[in-house]
């Protein structure tokens, strides 16, 4: 028996949610047939605590700062434990819609025109007259969201210019920077991808009023989702090619999770980017594994098989 | 093409539970919790003033006298010398109440979801004050009442705005209020605004539905009447032990007229049977005496330094154009922010910087509120309280600064 660590809790606002993917991670693997213990690194001392649990491997289940910003992967990597997904410095780049941006336009991946709004810039710099170049540049509608937060949280849509300075500052409440992003209007689908095995089928996600924010994401019932997506095939192909052309360019691990927009011509945009895809009973990418036949314990051991393989390695 | 079912019972769900969804605020919560965050959100009693000798010496003889009847079914009512207990308690503050015509709940806030149960039907109008606790919207909102909010000032609702909801037409089947230390606004309804209240609610036949978690945690000043005092066949009365003792026995009661009590009682029995025999008891036994009332004064002593710190603090850390409530009893301070702040936004930069409070919006069931905030004072120690509001005072100068830059 493999005795392994599940990491969930932490202090980012998306605290609750990693609890719920933490707590149903563990009871798979054990289901499984492994030795697990469920920690939460934001209880101290989680260097000792993760020291003495002396696991094989770490299976990582936060969201959001942290969890996904290379923090606790730097701390594990000098722990010399293996975990599950991305290594640091592309975390980094993949939690920081900003860095993940610029990286997607270098590699040539289609995601929407955007800007970066700096807290620094307005406070400083007195870069508030910014927003209405933002505009003239972008258009409207726009979408505004955190550059470092999960879950939809911070993110307002924007129709008229005037209320583009709220949604900043809305934005600017959970990170230290906004993306401003021309937003795409059509069908909306999740990309999951696990290291190893052929992409997953992908996910569309019709939010029953009209808007996949976080209380559309958990709950229960909020929002329709259809696996497959109801997508033409050679669409979804080309969704599916984005989500992985995306993977290698931002140098992700094991497993991830791309969102994407498909607009009227049927072109696909990648609107966001997951290195610890959620892992609740609403959440998109084990919909996306069910749908190739692979069930919840199964997802998750096969993920843990990845870090564990570096162990033996 | 399959549609991935998430939730079998998705569409077997009660139209009732339409506002019953995940939300943003309730996650950072999870967040606010955590030790190192000054909360000043959820009205959480000062339980470590009670002497655990004390209730160790209450508790313990409840088991050893009466566990036969503490592990036992009680009636539905509550238990006869409980309810004379709890008429004891409204005597402290000037209401006569027979024990018989009161049913003991669950907390007040079963009395709430009872007080619901038998007077809503879907659609009724009911009047709330705006803003209203929290816990009576999402009680009453199960019964799908429409709310109509009547605005309050530093003197409790404005009974004018009532008077000219009803002429406009509004027909609501009862009125609900905290006239004293209201949750969430602070504030104490007058002598006038009550004598208004009871006199328009009886020419208008609308009872009225009287909740008083706090009137006994006061702070200076004299106590007003009790609503119910002034018209007894008019008010039903809630209250609770949830301040004065412990909110964990959950022990609260309402009192009303024979006919609403009874189905009050019928609809308690249809709930839960009947309240913990073994938390009646141990309430009982806590009220028996004198020593409870040396405690309430300790606590009330506690509760009104922690409000000093927190108003003292406010003057120091706060906007300049920020205006708050002074409340002269119960837990909570009422923050009205300049426009351009929205508190359900910077929460999460609050709980970032290790501090909580309840953003505005939670208040109305209209989702205004967003300049507002309740900051609960009962908790944190004086320390921490002007600790809490320093950094939440910073946030809102770094929020302003913000604002200012980006409105050009």
């Amino acid at each position: 028996m493999t005795r392994v660590a599940v990491l969930a809790g932490g202090r980012s606002p998306e605290r609750e949610v990693s609890l719920r993917s933490g707590h149903r991670v563990a009871s798979a693997l054990r289901t499984r047939g492994h030795d697990v213990v469920l920690l939460d690194p934001s209880e101290t001392p989680f260097v000792e605590s993760i020291s003495a649990a002396s696991v094989s491997a770490c299976f990582i289940a936060l969201h959001g700062k942290e969890g996904e910003d290379g923090t606790i992967q730097r701390l594990l990597d000098l722990l010399e434990l293996p975990y599950t997904g991305t290594r640091p410095g592309a975390c980094e780049r993949a939690f920081d819609k900003v860095l993940a941006k610029e990286a997607m336009d270098a590699a040539g991946i289609p995601t929407p025109a955007w800007a970066a709004v700096q807290v620094v810039a307005l406070r400083d710099l007195a870069a508030g007259p910014i927003l209405h170049r933002i505009v003239e540049r972008l258009g409207l509608p726009l979408v505004v969201k955190p550059s470092r937060a999960g879950s939809a949280m911070g993110l307002s849509f924007v129709e008229r210019e005037a209320d583009l300075p709220h949604a900043v500052m809305n934005a600017l409440s959970f990170s230290d920077a906004a993306i401003v992003e021309r937003r795409i209007d059509g069908p909306e689908v999740a990309a999951g991808i696990i290291g190893g095995v052929e992409p997953l089928p992908l996910v569309e996600i019709v939010a029953k009023d009209g808007i996949f924010d976080y209380a559309a994401r958990y709950t229960p019932g909020a929002t329709e989702y259809f696996a497959p997506a109801r997508l033409a095939p050679e669409v979804a192909e080309a969704c599916r090619l984005q989500a992985a052309d995306a993977f290698a360019a931002l140098d992700l691990r094991d497993v991830a999770r791309m969102d994407l927009l498909v607009d009227a011509e049927d072109r696909p945009w990648v609107v966001d980017v997951n290195v610890s895809p959620g892992m609740t009973d609403t959440s998109l990418l084990p919909m996306a594994a069910q749908a190739a036949g692979i069930g919840f314990d199964e997802l998750c051991d096969r993920i843990l098989s990845l870090a564990l393989a570096r162990a033996s390695g | 093409m399959a549609e991935f079912t998430v939730d079998p019972y998705a569409d077997r769900y009660a139209r009732r539970t339409a506002g019953m969804s995940a939300s943003e605020v309730r996650a950072l919560f999870a967040v606010a919790s955590r030790p190192d965050v000054v909360s000043f959100a959820g009205g959480m009693p000062f339980v470590q003033a009670l002497s655990t000798e004390h209730v160790l010496e209450v508790v313990g003889s409840v088991i050893a006298e009466r566990s036969e009847v503490a592990l036992q079914y009680g009636g539905g009512q509550g238990s006869p010398l409980l309810r004379e207990r709890l008429a004891m308690l409204m005597a402290e503050e000037g209401a006569a109440a027979d024990p018989e015509d009161l049913v003991v709940t669950t907390g007040a806030q079963q009395a709430l979801d009872l007080v619901g149960k038998v007077l809503i039907d879907p659609g009724d109008e009911i009047v709330v004050e705006a803003p209203a606790y929290v816990g009576a919207l999402s009680a009453f909102g199960a019964y799908e009442p429409r709310f109509v909010q009547v605005e309050l000032d530093e003197e409790g609702m404005i009974v004018e705005r009532l008077e000219a909801a009803l002429v406009r037409g509004a027909r609501p089947k009862f009125v609900y209020t905290v006239p004293n230390f209201h949750n969430p606004a602070g504030v104490t309804m007058s002598r006038r605004r009550r004598e208004q209240l009871v006199a328009l609610c009886r020419e208008a036949r609308i009872p009225i539905v009287e909740d008083n978690p706090y009137g006994l945690l006061r702070f200076e000043g004299e106590p007003e009447p009790t609503l119910r005092s002034m018209d007894p066949q008019n008010v039903i009365y809630l209250g609770t032990v949830s301040k004065v003792f412990s909110p964990g026995v959950r022990v609260g009661w309402a009192l009303a007229e024979p006919g609403v009590l009874q189905r009050l009682v019928l609809a308690k029995e249809a709930a839960d049977l009947c309240s913990s025999n073994l938390n009646m008891l141990i309430t009982e036994r806590y009220l028996a005496g004198e020593r409870w009332r040396t405690n309430l004064e300790g606590l009330v002593g506690i509760y009104r330094a922690r409000r000093d710190a927190m108003v003292e603090a406010l003057g120091r850390h706060f906007p300049a154009d920020a205006t708050w409530t002074l409340p002269r009893g119960g837990f909570y301070v009422w923050v009205v922010l300049p426009a351009y702040f929205d508190s359900a936004n910077l929460l999460a930069a609050a709980v970032e910087r290790k501090v909580a409070y309840v953003p505005g919006t939670a208040f109305y069931p209209d989702g205004r509120g967003r300049d507002r905030m309740r900051l609960a004072f009962c908790y944190p120690t004086e320390d921490r309280i002007r600790e809490g509001v320093r950094r939440l005072g910073e946030l809102l100068s770094d929020e302003e600064e913000l604002y200012r830059s980006l409105s050009g």
